[in-house]
Formats: C-alpha cells, structure tokens, sequence
C-alpha cells in the first residue's frame, strides 16, 4: 500500500560515519556510526541508558541535527530541504505519545494530511481506514485523548504516524508508558501490521526481549554510541559478540532463543493417540509403544483427552469412557518459550499440539532443546 | 437613620444604567486590549526567553504603581480623557495575563511539543495550533483575575470624569450621601461576579477537551 516505499532490502536508511556531541557534553553522545537499514524491515536500536539510540533516531528526523556524518533516507540526504517538510515524510511515535489533548481522536490522526493539504473527504476517507487497521472502535473517533486508556492512545499514535502513509517509521520506546500486558498486546498488533505493510521501520528500546519479539535485525549501542553487535535476534542471542552484548542479552538467553522458534517448525510425535472408535485392545498396544501410561482420544480427529491405561474397559468398546482434559495444549504457532511455560506451568514433560482442537501431536522437552542445538543463526519463518 | 434612599434610585435609575453600562466599556476595553498587547508580548518572550525578564519587570513596575499616582502623571499628557483612564487600566492588567501566558505554554507537556516537532509543524504553527490552545485554561485564569481587578479599578478613573458606577462613589462621598455610594459599591461588585462567571463560561466553549468525559 505504500508506493512510495523501495523495493524490499534496498537500502532506506543509510547513516554514514554519523558522530553528535552535545554543546554542554564533553563526549559524544553518538561516535562514528554507520548503519544501513533497508526497506521493509524492523531495526531495533537497543542499549543502556546514555547509548544514544534516541539520538540516532532523532538525527533520522532532524530533531537532533548530527555534528558530523552523512544521513540519507530514500536516497535524499536528509539535510536537504527544511526539517519540518522532511518530518512530514516521515512516520514518529514516542513514549509520552503526545497526542493533542485539545483535538479529537480523529482530528489527532488527521494531523500530518491536515498538513498536507488533503480534501476533508480523502482526509475523512483515510482516517476511518486507519482506525480499523490499528484496532480503533469508530465510536472512539469524536472523543478526546483524555478519554482513552493508554493503550488505546498509543494507537491512535500509531495511526497518526502511519496517516499520510510515510515509508519509514521512527519509533521512540512507544510501549515503554503502558502496562506488561498491554505492551505485550501492542507488540503483537505491531507484528501482525508490519506483516501488511512493510514499513521501514527504526524502533528503540532497551528492553531486550522487546527487541528480539519485534526486530528483523538488532543493532545493540553501547554508551557514546557505540556499536557493539547488529544481526539478527537470532544471531545475537547464539553468537553475542563479545562480553558487553552477553551481559546485556542476559543470562536467559536460551530462554529468549526459544522465543524465537514455532512449534509448527518441529517435526512432532504423533504419541500413543487413538480414535475413540478403535478398540481397547489397539489402544493398550499404543500405549505400550509409546511406552506410556496413558493414551489420548480422538474423535474423528478432534482431541477429547486422555486416559491412563488402567482405566481402559475389557469391554470391545471405548465409548462411554470419560477423558480427562490435557494439561498442556499449545498452538502450531506458539512460540518454543510459551511451550516451554505450559509445559512447566501444568507440570507436564510434554504438550499437546492442536490447532481449533484438532489434534497435531506431541512435543516434549528433549525436542525443544535439540531444536535449540540445531539452530545457529537463521532467524526463524512466523 | 435611614441610610438607603429607594426614592433617590427611582429618580436616578437611567443615570444608574448608563454609568453601569460606562463601567463595563471602560473594563471591556481595557481587558480587551490588555489581552492582545500581553499576549503579543508573551509570544515574544517564549520565543525569546532573554526578552522574559524585562518585559516581567516592566510589567511588574507598571503594575505596582498606585493607580491614582498614575492618573495624575498621564493627565498632563492625555487629558481628562477615556484614553487617561484606558492607558492607566490596561497598563494594570498586562502582568497577570503575561504571566499566565507564559505559565500556561511552559505547562505544555513535552510530548504534545516533540509530536508537535516530529509530525512537522512549523515554530509557529506548534505554538498557535497546539501550545497557545492547550494553555488557554491558564490564560483564562489570568483574564479573569485581570477583568475583576479592572472593574475595581474603573471606579477610581471617576477622578477624571468617568469612572462608571464609580461615579456614585465619588459623588457620595463629597456630599455623604451613603445610596450613592452604596449604589457604586454594591454596583460594582456585582459586576466584578457577573464578568468572573461569563469569562468562567467563555472558558469552558473554548476548551471543551478539559471536560473528560466529552463525547
């Protein structure tokens, strides 16, 4: 939808030899910084506090003018023009939000086409548009920001960064203000709408697994600027470059690799499952193959639980029995990480994999940490 | 001792309404004007913060001369006149809405200024589209206090001829004659409350956005 975007991995954003240092500060904030991000794909600058990841950002803008180094974007050096014109160009959500408490919602998202100059009826057109793609309810439109919870206000943000369509969205900690589960919930969304958009994105945090959850590449500062890794969430955590990046990345890094992998990657065991329809009989022998001492249900396909073994009847017939629900059932789409956590949280070694309660297999412990083992540096497909 | 004369104010009700309606040019202009040269001069300090300091103090100054000294200085240049009364008021009322101007910018939060800077707004369309709304509650705070101290100040510009309500005052009190100056005062007063609580609904048309629940 934007035409105005690149073809996907040509570079957007170059940044070359970029170095800031502030009037009242005697070291830099940014030292020699070379970056290139291409087109379509999320870089998260992430780093302690006083890295100068919102410089970089803001000399993306020009809210921070660079004392020296070139920045392009779209192949046009950004200190070309007036700054105010570029911004327009330009997407921007930052922490506080700052929406316009005096304007409605819509007035809010209608700010950079405002500027533009476009027809009420274009205006009117895209603002309705946005709502709906970033999850507004209509009604939420003639009220004011003040009217909103936090959340909500940090997706009109979103929308009124994305209203004039820029190819390039600057991102400052935008979910830093808000709650863990809303945070967790605005990441997701942003995921989902970067599926559909393919914005080049430039996102700031210093919250690592922020980072890993939304960055095709991660570029960790350190500070004055310094560049101590860029790669791939996936790169990072199962080669940190040195000990800085380790100790930021943290002790749980495994953990956070898991995150990085489906279930629908692994090749799953079907398990000791049987059709209610079958006999005891074939489900003693699944269970005996298995070597368990239970056997799981199905009934044409869809899961109605387990069994232990003892419970099965002499009788020719499974039907009347009554299973027990699983403990542990996850998505194809679930993350290793969250498979991990049912497992560890029903106090189960394995989970059920099943998709709209349609049975897909099993996966247990020894299958996550060999996928683990097998993956070095691709980042893995959603 | 009967010191209200109902017979006096039958007689004298046009004369009453007149100078009512006196008193309320005399503060409307005054208000009006203060308001625009204060808030030019606040625009000039929030861009230029060196240039805060002086207009304060100035500003100050003006406003901590005793009125009646000032009527007295102006008149040898201005006359008996409106102008004389006028200068002298709206001289009062520029420290409280320059202030409260500034006051209420510099409340702006810094998100609603750096979306105002990233999405592209010029210097001066951030601070007419965004900072000078947003700060009108306290602006309005100003004018407020302002009017009222301005409708007080009126009366004593009876001494050049006008003076409103303040009229009866002066007049009451060369001959003792307590309606009169009963008329001025309670006249006066009520007019300083009526003004408050107009501005008071000026205020809330002009921000509805500080009513949260608005829909």
């Amino acid at each position: 939808m934007s035409d105005q975007a690149g073809a996907a991995g040509q570079p957007m954003i170059s940044l070359q030899d970029v170095s800031k240092t502030y009037d009242a500060a005697s070291a830099p904030a940014v030292e020699s910084l070379t970056l290139e991000i291409l087109s379509g794909e999320i870089v998260v600058l992430v780093g302690p506090s006083g890295c100068g990841k919102t410089t970089v950002l803001k000399m993306i803008n020009r809210l921070v003018e660079p004392t020296s180094g070139d920045i392009e974007v779209a192949g046009t050096p950004v200190g070309e023009g007036e700054p105010h014109l570029l911004r327009r160009s330009i997407g921007y959500v930052i922490q506080q939000v700052g929406l316009f408490p005096h304007w409605t919602v819509r007035r809010n998202i209608a700010t950079v086409p405002e500027l533009l100059g476009w027809s009420p009826q274009r205006i009117s057109d895209r603002t309705g548009e946005l709502a709906r793609l970033v999850g507004l309810d209509e009604s939420m439109l003639d009220r004011y920001p003040g009217a909103l919870s936090g959340g909500q206000q940090q997706r009109v943000g979103v929308a009124r960064a994305l209203a004039a369509d820029p190819p390039v969205l600057l991102m400052d900690e935008p979910f830093g203000a808000v709650d863990p589960i809303v945070r967790h919930r605005l990441q997701d969304e942003l995921v989902d709408l970067q599926k559909r958009l393919r914005k080049t994105i430039v996102f700031v945090t210093h919250d690592i697994e922020e980072a890993i959850k939304l960055g095709d590449r991660i570029v960790i500062l350190n500070v004055g600027g310094v560049l101590e890794q860029q790669g791939s969430p996936a790169e990072i955590l199962s080669r940190p470059a040195n000990r800085f990046v380790e100790d930021f990345i943290g002790a749980e890094r495994n953990l956070q690799r898991l995150a990085l992998r489906r279930v629908a990657e692994l090749r799953l065991k079907w398990g000791p499952m049987v059709e209610v329809s079958t006999t005891p009989e074939a489900a003693r022998e699944a269970a005996a193959r298995e070597g368990t001492e239970w056997v799981g249900l199905l009934s044409d396909g869809v899961m109605a639980g387990w069994v232990p073994v003892s419970e099965l009847p002499e009788s020719p017939s499974l039907e009347g029995l009554e299973p027990r629900p699983f403990g542990a059932v996850v998505s194809r789409r679930a993350s290793l990480r969250q498979t991990v956590d049912a497992m560890v949280g029903s106090s189960q070694e394995m989970a059920v994999v099943a998709e709209d309660g349609y049975y897909c297999g099993l996966v247990d412990f020894r299958m996550v940490s060999e996928a683990l083992g097998s993956q070095r540096g691709s980042r893995a497909g959603g | 001792m009967n010191i209200f004369n109902w017979e006096w104010v039958g007689r004298n009700w046009i004369a009453i309404v007149e100078r009512t309606w006196e008193h309320v040019f005399l503060t409307a202009v005054a208000v009006v004007v203060g308001t625009v040269i204060a808030i030019g001069l606040a625009v000039v300090a929030v861009r230029r913060r060196r240039w805060y300091g002086p207009i304060t103090s100035v500003t100050n100054i003006l406003y901590t001369v005793p009125s009646l000294a000032l009527f007295a200085f102006l008149v040898p240049f201005t006359g008996l006149s409106t102008l004389t009364s006028e200068i002298g008021l709206v001289s009062y009322t520029l420290l409280i809405i320059v202030r409260n101007t500034v006051a209420g910018v510099d409340g702006v939060s810094r998100g609603v200024r750096e979306a105002a800077d990233g999405m592209g707004f010029t210097a001066r369309r951030r601070f007419w589209k965004a900072e000078f709304p947003l700060a009108l509650p306290v602006i309005m705070a100003g004018i407020r206090i302002a009017s009222v101290t301005t409708v007080g100040l009126v009366t004593i510009t009876a001494i050049l001829g006008q003076g409103g309500l303040g009229y009866f005052i002066l007049a009451g009190l060369r001959s003792f004659f307590w309606t009169q100056i009963i008329i001025g005062t309670v006249g006066s007063v009520l007019l300083a409350v009526v003004i408050d609580v107009g501005l008071l609904w000026v205020e809330r048309l002009l921000t509805p956005w500080t009513r949260r629940a608005a829909a």
